[in-house]
C-alpha cells in the first residue's frame, strides 16, 4: 500500500517535472530592446523593399567605389578576377551554366542586401548606405537592367525586375508559407 | 581444429541471403565472438605478420601525465578533415569528415564537417547577443548567460550541407574517398533551448510567416526559415556532444533545424527577424537553388532527403583478401527515422536487409551493418535506405533523370548542383581496391 502510494507520488512528481520542461515554462529572461539600439544590426532587406534605408546612388558614383574597393577581386568593370564576375552570363540551361546576377538572381533587393552585409570581403559593413546604393546601381547598369543615369533608392530599387524572376519552382510547397 | 578454424568452417557453411556472399544480418551475432574472430580487416596499410609477444616499453614504466583536456593517441593523427582552402584565401572554406576512419553514429566535435564562407569568427561569449525582433509584440535580446538558465532539450541530429555528395552529379564517376564524396555531413547530440519558447516569449504577430536568421560572422550569413519549422523542432544549440559548440559550428550558439539544409542552420546566430515574407537572401536566392534540366531551378530545397552510403569498405579502405567482412555504413533522413536499409553486393540485383544499430533516432545517423563473405571476385556494393515517412532512396539513374548531371566531370571540390541523395556504388576489384562506379 505504502509502496503503491509512493509510486503514484513519484509518477506525479516526474510528470510535473517533465511537463514543465516539455511545455517550456520558460523563465522569460529576455530584455526588451529598442529600435534605436538595434539599428546597426537591423540590415535585412526584403524583396518588397522593406528595410531599404534612406539615401541613393547612381552608376557613375558606383563605378568610382567599385574601382577602389571591389575590382581587386571581381576584376575591372566587374568582368571577373580571382572572384566571380558581376556582369554578363549566358541564359541558364543546365547545371553546367554559370549562375550570374543577370541570368539567375530573381530579386534586385538581394544585391543591396548582400553587398551591404558581406562585401568587400575583408571589410564587411564598411560601406555607407549611399555607397551600397551606388554599387548596386553600377552593377545593375553594367548588366543593362537599368539605364546609365538611373538613380537607385528605396523606391526605385525594388521596382527593378530581374530577368530570371520566374525561373524557379518551389521544392516543398507544403512547407513553404 | 582450433576454435578459429571451427568458426571459419561454420561461416563457410552459412548460406548467403543475397548474391556475391551477403549473409544474414545476424550471422556474426548468432555465432558469437568466435565467428567475429574469423573476420578479415579492411586495410589502410599492409598488416604485420604474427610474431612472438613481449612487453613493450609502455608496459615497463609509468605513462605520461593525464592532460586536462584529452588528446587522442599520436598514432591517430592522420584521422583528420580534408581542407579545401587551408590558407584562408578570400573564398569559402570546407572541412570534410573522414567517414571511412570513424565508426558508430556520433561525429567527434573536432571532425564535424565545417563550411565557413569567410572563416570562423573568434567570438567572446560574454559579448555575444541574440536578438528576436520584427513581427513580435516585444523585441528581446538574450545573452548566453540568460539562455543558459532556460529549460533545455538534447537530441541527436545530423547536419548536412545542401552540396554534400555534389561530385556524384559528375557524368563520369570521380575517383575519390568517401570523405571527398560524402564528407559534408556529420551527426552530433545537440543541447540547447527550444526556439519556440523564445519566440513565444517575444510574442508572435498574427501576420508572421518566416524568420530571417543571421550570424555574427563576417558575411553576416542569413537565411529564411518558415515559422512552422521554427516552432516545431528548431533549437538554439549551445552544446555539441556535451561540450560547448565548436567555433566552426557556431560558438557560442547556432540555430539547429533538424533534418534541414545545413546552410540554414545559422552558426554564430545573433539575430532572428520575424517577417511576413522570405528575405530572398544571397544563399537562398542564388547559391542553394539547384538548376534543373531545362534551366528552371528549385527554390527552398529545405529537407535533406533519405540517404545512405557504405563507409566500410570504401575507396581508400581496401579489402585485405578473400574472407569474412562486415559491410557498414551510415543512413539518415530529414523526414524522420530510418526504417530499413538494404545492401547489395551484385550491383542491385539481389538485396540483403542490414541490421540497424539502435536506438534509431529521428533525423540522425543510423549505422547499418551486414556480414559478408567475399570470394575475391569482382563485386559492386550498394546500400539503399527507407525512412519512416515511406521515402525510398532513389537510384542514381532515377535522380539523374529528374535532376540532370554534368556534361563533363567537374573538380572533385566543385558544386555543380545540390541535394544528391541517390545510391552510391562501390566496385571491388580483384586486389581488394574499391572504386566509385555508376551501376
Ligand atoms: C577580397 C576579395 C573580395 C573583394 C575586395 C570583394 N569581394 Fe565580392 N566576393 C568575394 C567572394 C570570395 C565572394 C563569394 C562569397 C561566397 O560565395 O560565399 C564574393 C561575392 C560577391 C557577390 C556575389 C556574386 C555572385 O554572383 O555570386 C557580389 C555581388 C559581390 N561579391 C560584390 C562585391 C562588391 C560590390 C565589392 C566591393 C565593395 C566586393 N564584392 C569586394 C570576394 C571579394
Amino acid at each position: 500500500m505504502f509502496t503503491l502510494k509512493l509510486r503514484t507520488f513519484l509518477i506525479f512528481v516526474t510528470l510535473a517535472l517533465f511537463s514543465n520542461a516539455a511545455f517550456g515554462q520558460a523563465p522569460k529572461l529576455g530584455k526588451p530592446i529598442t529600435a534605436a539600439d538595434l539599428s546597426e544590426w537591423d540590415i535585412n532587406i526584403l524583396p518588397d523593399g522593406t528595410g531599404l534605408p534612406p539615401g541613393s546612388g547612381t552608376p557613375a558614383d558606383g563605378a568610382r567605389v567599385y574601382a577602389a574597393k571591389c575590382a581587386v577581386c571581381h576584376g575591372p568593370e566587374a568582368k571577373g578576377g580571382a572572384n566571380a564576375r558581376l556582369v554578363g552570363g549566358e541564359p541558364i540551361k543546365s547545371m553546367d551554366s554559370e549562375k550570374t546576377i543577370a541570368n539567375f538572381w530573381p530579386f534586385s533587393t538581394t544585391l543591396f542586401d548582400y553587398i551591404r552585409r558581406a562585401m568587400p570581403f575583408r571589410q564587411p559593413r564598411s560601406l555607407t548606405n549611399e555607397e551600397v546604393y551606388a554599387l548596386t546601381a553600377y552593377i545593375l547598369s553594367l548588366n543593362k537592367l537599368i539605364g546609365e543615369n538611373d538613380t537607385m533608392n528605396a523606391q526605385t530599387l525594388p521596382k527593378v525586375r530581374m530577368p530570371n524572376r520566374d525561373g524557379f519552382l518551389i521544392r516543398f510547397p507544403d512547407k513553404t508559407p | 581444429m582450433t576454435p578459429h578454424e571451427k568458426a571459419k568452417r561454420e561461416l563457410e557453411r552459412l548460406a548467403p541471403v543475397a548474391g556475391n556472399g551477403l549473409l544474414h544480418r545476424r550471422a556474426f551475432l548468432r555465432g558469437g565472438a568466435t565467428l567475429a574472430g574469423a573476420m578479415s580487416a579492411y586495410r589502410l596499410v599492409p598488416s604485420a605478420s604474427a610474431q612472438k609477444l613481449a612487453d613493450d616499453p609502455w608496459s615497463l614504466a609509468p605513462g605520461a601525465a593525464v592532460p586536462d583536456y584529452g588528446v587522442r593517441s599520436r598514432f591517430e593523427n592522420k584521422v583528420v578533415r580534408t581542407l579545401s582552402n587551408p590558407k584562408a584565401e578570400p573564398r569559402t572554406q570546407h572541412a570534410r569528415t573522414p567517414h571511412h576512419l570513424l565508426n558508430g553514429t556520433f561525429t567527434p566535435n573536432a571532425l564535424h564537417f565545417v563550411i565557413s564562407h569567410a572563416g570562423d569568427p573568434d567570438i567572446d561569449p560574454d559579448k555575444h547577443r541574440l536578438v528576436i525582433h520584427g513581427l513580435v509584440k516585444q523585441p528581446l535580446v538574450f545573452t548566453l548567460d540568460t539562455l543558459s538558465r532556460y529549460p533545455m532539450v538534447s537530441r541527436m541530429a545530423f547536419v548536412e550541407c545542401g552540396g554534400n555528395s555534389a561530385p556524384m552529379f559528375s557524368n563520369e564517376p570521380i575517383q575519390a574517398s568517401v570523405q571527398a564524396l560524402h564528407g559534408l555531413v556529420s551527426c552530433s547530440e545537440w543541447t540547447g533551448v527550444p526556439l519556440s519558447s523564445l519566440l513565444e516569449e517575444a510574442g508572435i504577430d498574427a501576420k508572421a510567416k518566416w524568420i530571417v536568421a543571421e550570424g555574427a560572422d563576417a558575411p553576416h550569413l542569413s537565411r529564411s526559415v518558415p515559422l512552422a519549422k521554427a516552432l516545431d523542432d528548431a533549437m538554439i544549440a549551445l552544446y555539441q556532444n556535451g561540450e560547448r559548440v565548436m567555433p566552426g559550428n557556431g560558438y557560442p550558439m547556432r540555430l539547429l533545424l533538424p533534418g534541414w539544409e545545413g546552410n540554414m542552420n545559422i552558426k554564430w546566430v545573433r539575430r532572428l527577424q520575424v517577417t511576413d515574407q522570405p528575405g530572398m537572401t544571397f544563399y537562398e536566392a542564388r547559391t542553394y537553388a539547384p538548376i534543373l534540366p531545362g534551366g528552371k531551378a528549385y527554390r527552398f530545397y529545405f529537407i535533406q532527403e533519405v540517404k545512405s552510403f557504405i563507409t566500410h569498405p570504401s575507396p581508400g579502405l581496401a579489402l585485405s583478401g578473400p574472407g569474412f567482412y562486415e559491410i557498414s555504413g551510415i543512413a539518415y533522413s530529414g523526414n524522420g527515422r530510418i526504417s530499413k536499409v538494404m545492401v547489395s553486393a551484385d550491383g542491385g540485383q539481389t538485396w540483403a536487409q542490414a541490421a540497424l544499430q539502435g536506438p534509431v533516432h529521428s533525423k540522425a545517423f543510423t549505422r547499418f551493418r551486414v556480414p559478408w563473405r567475399w570470394d575475391g571476385g569482382p563485386v559492386v556494393l550498394q546500400s539503399r535506405a527507407w525512412d519512416e515517412a515511406g521515402n525510398m532512396q532513389p537510384t542514381r539513374s532515377e535522380l539523374v533523370a529528374a535532376r540532370g548531371q554534368t556534361a563533363r566531370p567537374p573538380a572533385v571540390t566543385g558544386f555543380p548542383s545540390q541535394h544528391y541523395n541517390a545510391i552510391t556504388s562501390w566496385a571491388i576489384e580483384r586486389g581488394g581496391e574499391v572504386r566509385n562506379v555508376y551501376a
